[in-house]
């Protein structure tokens, strides 16, 4: 299967505005066979648009589309197949109700245009694709029912096929550890090598520096770097990102000696995924926690939310036992939880950006008749938006219209704008830039100094690193380690989880 | 449990309440009457299948079968065709059947009009269109073949007890027409698109198929599937009277909701729903044995809706438990 000739894949003075906002004002990028080009950029700067531009989704207003020497003015998803082109969608763009094996055989069925699909024929292409990228999922299991990472894998298998000659992966990585990006990195150079053209968009810096020969950077729609990888070192890419430099120095705030304990963990134990963890969270403490996948970190998050059994042991809330066996009771004992799959999770996507951030609170908004002011709710959503650098026109435009990491940002706001005691953030930046990192960051650290209580799991260490006061490593269940304020180093903490 | 297994049980239990209360019911007559009464239901049914997969629902499904079953006895009439044929009213049902059925989909794939309206929407064009423009008087005298063909007979004996057992020989093209509607929907690019649809339209558009392209199909097929029901409802019926299947929109939707169609789309079998009609026909033709008199009939397919739906609520809910305890597991065995 391998490509004779260098192809190019290009876009050339590309502009698409969305009910008059601009999302992309002319851009041009163009790719060529065997080469990893790096898309980066701020949460909003239109990376995900250029890429369905690209692939048929979304037509331009104007510019010119290039696949491999055939000129686009208007491309349709089919055209774009037709070409080779296939895409990792940062909303994965699965089909919930088909089973994992046809999720991944139906690109290949379409771009054969086989008429008849077999079963048996569907559960091979499946296989095969698993089998490439090394995983193993259980193939015949309805998409509904796996996991959040395993649904990042299928749409991984899925767009890897042998048909595809120009490969976009939009934050292909945000699910996955590193065990399953390294072995994402093995595929993405075997298709380099293949001959595919690959597009390679991710908020991890270290990611885009070990995988990218070449890359382009928007701001705001526009193109303001681009180059080769080597020539540029991590700050500056950043930099050209945000257009300012970004602090990463620890930030954690100075305790209060005497304050006291709002969430005791005592000897909790759940069969089989943890066991025996006890720990606990004071007024104003952000502890971080952090392990391999399966380790138990998030059974573990999960059980203080009352969304995962526990078999033995206890959970205090400030100071007094509490049984929590569902999320309206953690909600009501005062602890919050973040899950990590925001995307998928949470939001409803067609309803307001101010609906959504005001969801989980609305009883709290209510008027002594049961009604919701609106202008109130306008209020604190409108509060939030700015908080968090929402970037959207209009707080009314419904949560679709919103980039990734923009959405990422509405279930963080929704969750804290309800104000818990306990806050559980799980990946607390997963998918926000670079630069909006810090100031989430920066949020936390307010939020804690007013006295809230934070777990934050996580598989960023830089940021425990930057935030915490304490780190707690997970293994096979068990705290395995447990790192305090001078001890905690980026250094340390790589080396307990290796 | 599955849907399927669902829908036979409560098949078996009511037989056996039936059977208890009157012993006629066990017998080859009334297992025949029972099919002969399903055999049109049931290829209504197989359309609004693949409609409600795809996410859709057609609610003018009765009035395309009597506008094709009228309007071809009609054309048959004015034209003076060879009645002795049987092939021509079919044709020329189920030609204006996927004529009518184009006109949905122009409607919801060229308009974007929602399934619903686009649908409520043409049932009410097609009807007044029929009674102005074929007719709106009751037919007697169809078509010699058509009136025979009521009584062309597979099996045909007299039983011991002397009832006629009967069974219409529509049971063999019925069966073949709901074994290719499952296959298409099972083996074919085209019928993973139906579901693919019904499970976002979205992602099935980024995917490369063509939406409007798919339901344009889907309507064509349903609109095709309705003509051929209404010219054998006609046959059967031996008259075609232009006011009749109207209302018949609950049974059939029932029958398909029961049989484990989603009516949020993405899911449904043909298996299903053959069990689903079977079923809403057993209530319909022996509720009266139970001593329920006939007009609660309605009352009573409406309730199997409803419950019908509760049963897929409670199903979600339960499947969602089923998916956190999976990935669960999933993450452990990863490890
Ligand atoms: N369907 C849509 N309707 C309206 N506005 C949209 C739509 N899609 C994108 N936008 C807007 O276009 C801009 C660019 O969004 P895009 O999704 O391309 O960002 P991105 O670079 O991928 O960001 P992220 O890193 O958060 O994924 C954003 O301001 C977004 O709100
Ligand atoms: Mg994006």
């Amino acid at each position: 299967m391998l490509a004779t000739q260098t192809a190019e894949y290009s876009v050339k003075d590309i502009v698409k505005s969305f009910g008059g906002a601009k999302a992309l004002a002319g851009v041009s990028m163009s790719v060529s066979s065997e080469e990893v080009h790096c898309l980066a950029g701020e949460n909003g700067s239109g990376k995900s648009t250029l890429i369905k531009i690209m692939s048929g989704v979304h037509a331009p207003d104007s510019g010119l589309i290039t696949l491999a020497g055939k000129e686009f003015a208007h491309l349709s998803p089919r055209q774009a197949v037709n070409e080779g082109v296939q895409v990792i969608f940062q909303d994965f763009s699965l089909l919930p109700n088909l089973t994992v094996a046809e999720n991944i055989a139906l690109p290949t069925n379409i771009l054969k245009s086989s008429k008849i699909v077999g079963k048996r024929e569907t559960r091979k292409i499946a296989e095969e694709a698993l089998g490439y990228i090394g995983v193993d999922i259980d193939i015949n299991s309805p998409l509904v029912e796996t996991s959040i990472a395993s649904k990042q894998l299928i749409a991984i298998a899925r767009a890897t096929n042998l048909g595809v000659k120009m490969l976009f992966m939009d934050e292909p990585t945000t699910a996955l550890t590193r065990k399953e990006v390294n072995k994402l990195f093995e595929v993405v150079d075997q298709l380099r090598k293949r001959g595919v053209a690959i597009v390679f968009v991710s908020h991890k810096i270290d990611e885009i520096q070990e995988i990218c020969n070449t890359i382009t950077v928007l701001r705001n729609g526009e193109v303001v770097a681009e180059g080769l990888m080597s020539k540029f070192k991590a700050k500056e890419i950043a930099t050209a990102m945000t257009g300012s430099e970004i602090a990463t120095s620890r930030i954690a705030p100075p305790l209060g000696k005497d304050s006291r304990s709002l969430l005791e963990l005592e000897k909790l134990t759940s069969k089989n995924t943890f066991d025996d963890v006890s720990f606990s969270i004071s007024e104003g403490e952000i502890i971080g926690l952090t392990g391999l996948l399966g380790s138990g970190r998030t059974e573990l998050a999960e059980a203080i939310f009352g969304k995962y059994p526990v078999d033995a042991g206890c959970i205090k809330v400030d100071g007094k036992e509490v049984t929590l066996n569902s999320p309206e009771a953690a909600l009501a004992s005062g602890i919050g939880y973040v899950p990590p799959d925001r995307l998928t999770q949470g939001l409803f996507l067609e309803q307001s950006i101010l609906r959504n951030i005001v969801a989980v609170g609305l009883d709290r908004q209510r008027s002594r008749w049961g009604a919701i002011s609106k202008s109130k709710l306008a209020k604190i959503g409108s509060s939030w938006i700015s908080e968090l650098r929402i970037k959207t026109k209009n707080p009314i435009n419904p949560v679709s219209s919103l980039s990734g990491g923009n959405q990422q940002r509405v279930v963080l706001a929704k969750w804290l704008s309800i104000n818990p005691k306990v806050m559980i953030l799980n990946g607390p930046t997963v998918g926000v830039d670079v630069g909006s990192k810090r100031e989430i960051l920066e949020i936390i650290r307010d939020r804690a100094q007013a006295g809230m209580a934070f777990l934050l799991v996580s598989d960023d260490i830089p940021e425990l690193v930057q935030i915490c006061h304490k780190v707690l490593v997970i293994r096979h269940g068990k705290i395995s380690k447990e790192f305090n304020d001078k001890q905690i180093s980026e250094s340390a903490i790589y080396k307990e989880l290796n | 449990m599955r849907n399927e297994t669902v829908l036979i049980l409560a098949i078996v239990v009511f037989s056996l309440v039936i059977g208890s209360k009157s012993p006629e019911f066990f017998t080859l007559a009334n297992l025949f009457d029972i099919l002969r009464s399903s055999f049109v239901q049931l290829l209504f049914a197989l359309g609004v299948l693949i409609v409600i997969i795809s996410g859709g629902i057609d609610v003018s499904f009765p009035i395309v079968g009597i506008f094709a079953g009228y309007t071809a006895v009609v054309i048959m009439q004015k034209f003076e065709l060879n009645g002795e044929s049987l092939l021509i009213p079919i044709v020329l049902a189920i030609v204006i059947g996927t004529l009518l059925g184009g006109v949905n989909a122009i409607a919801i794939a060229g308009f974007g009009i929602p399934t619903l309206i686009a649908t409520l929407g043409t049932a009410g064009i097609f009807r007044g269109l029929m009674l102005t423009l074929i007719g709106s008087s009751f037919i007697s005298d169809i078509p010699i073949a058509l009136d025979q063909f009521s009584t062309s007979d597979l099996v045909k004996f007299e039983s011991a007890t002397g009832t006629l057992v009967r069974l219409h020989v529509l049971v063999i093209p019925i069966t073949l027409i709901t074994i290719l509607i499952s296959l298409i929907l099972s083996r074919t690019l085209f019928g993973r698109s139906v579901y693919a649809l019904g499970g976002g339209v979205e992602p099935t558009r980024r995917l490369g198929i063509s939406v409007k392209g798919t339901q344009t199909k889907i309507y064509l097929l349903a609109g095709a599937l309705s003509g051929l029901a209404g010219i054998l409802y006609v046959s059967l019926q031996r008259k075609a009277n232009p006011y009749d299947l109207a209302g018949s929109e609950l049974d059939i939707i029932a029958a398909v909701v029961l049989g484990g169609a989603s009516i949020m789309g993405g899911y449904g079998t043909v298996f299903g729903t053959v069990l689903g009609v079977l079923f809403i026909n057993l209530i319909k033709n022996n509720l009266v044995l139970l001593g329920v008199s006939s007009s609660w009939q309605r009352a009573a397919v409406g309730a199997l809706l409803v419950i019908g739906i509760t049963l897929q609520a409670i199903g979600e809910s339960r499947r969602n438990k089923r998916r956190r305890a999976l990935s669960e597991s999933e993450v452990e065995s990863s490890e």
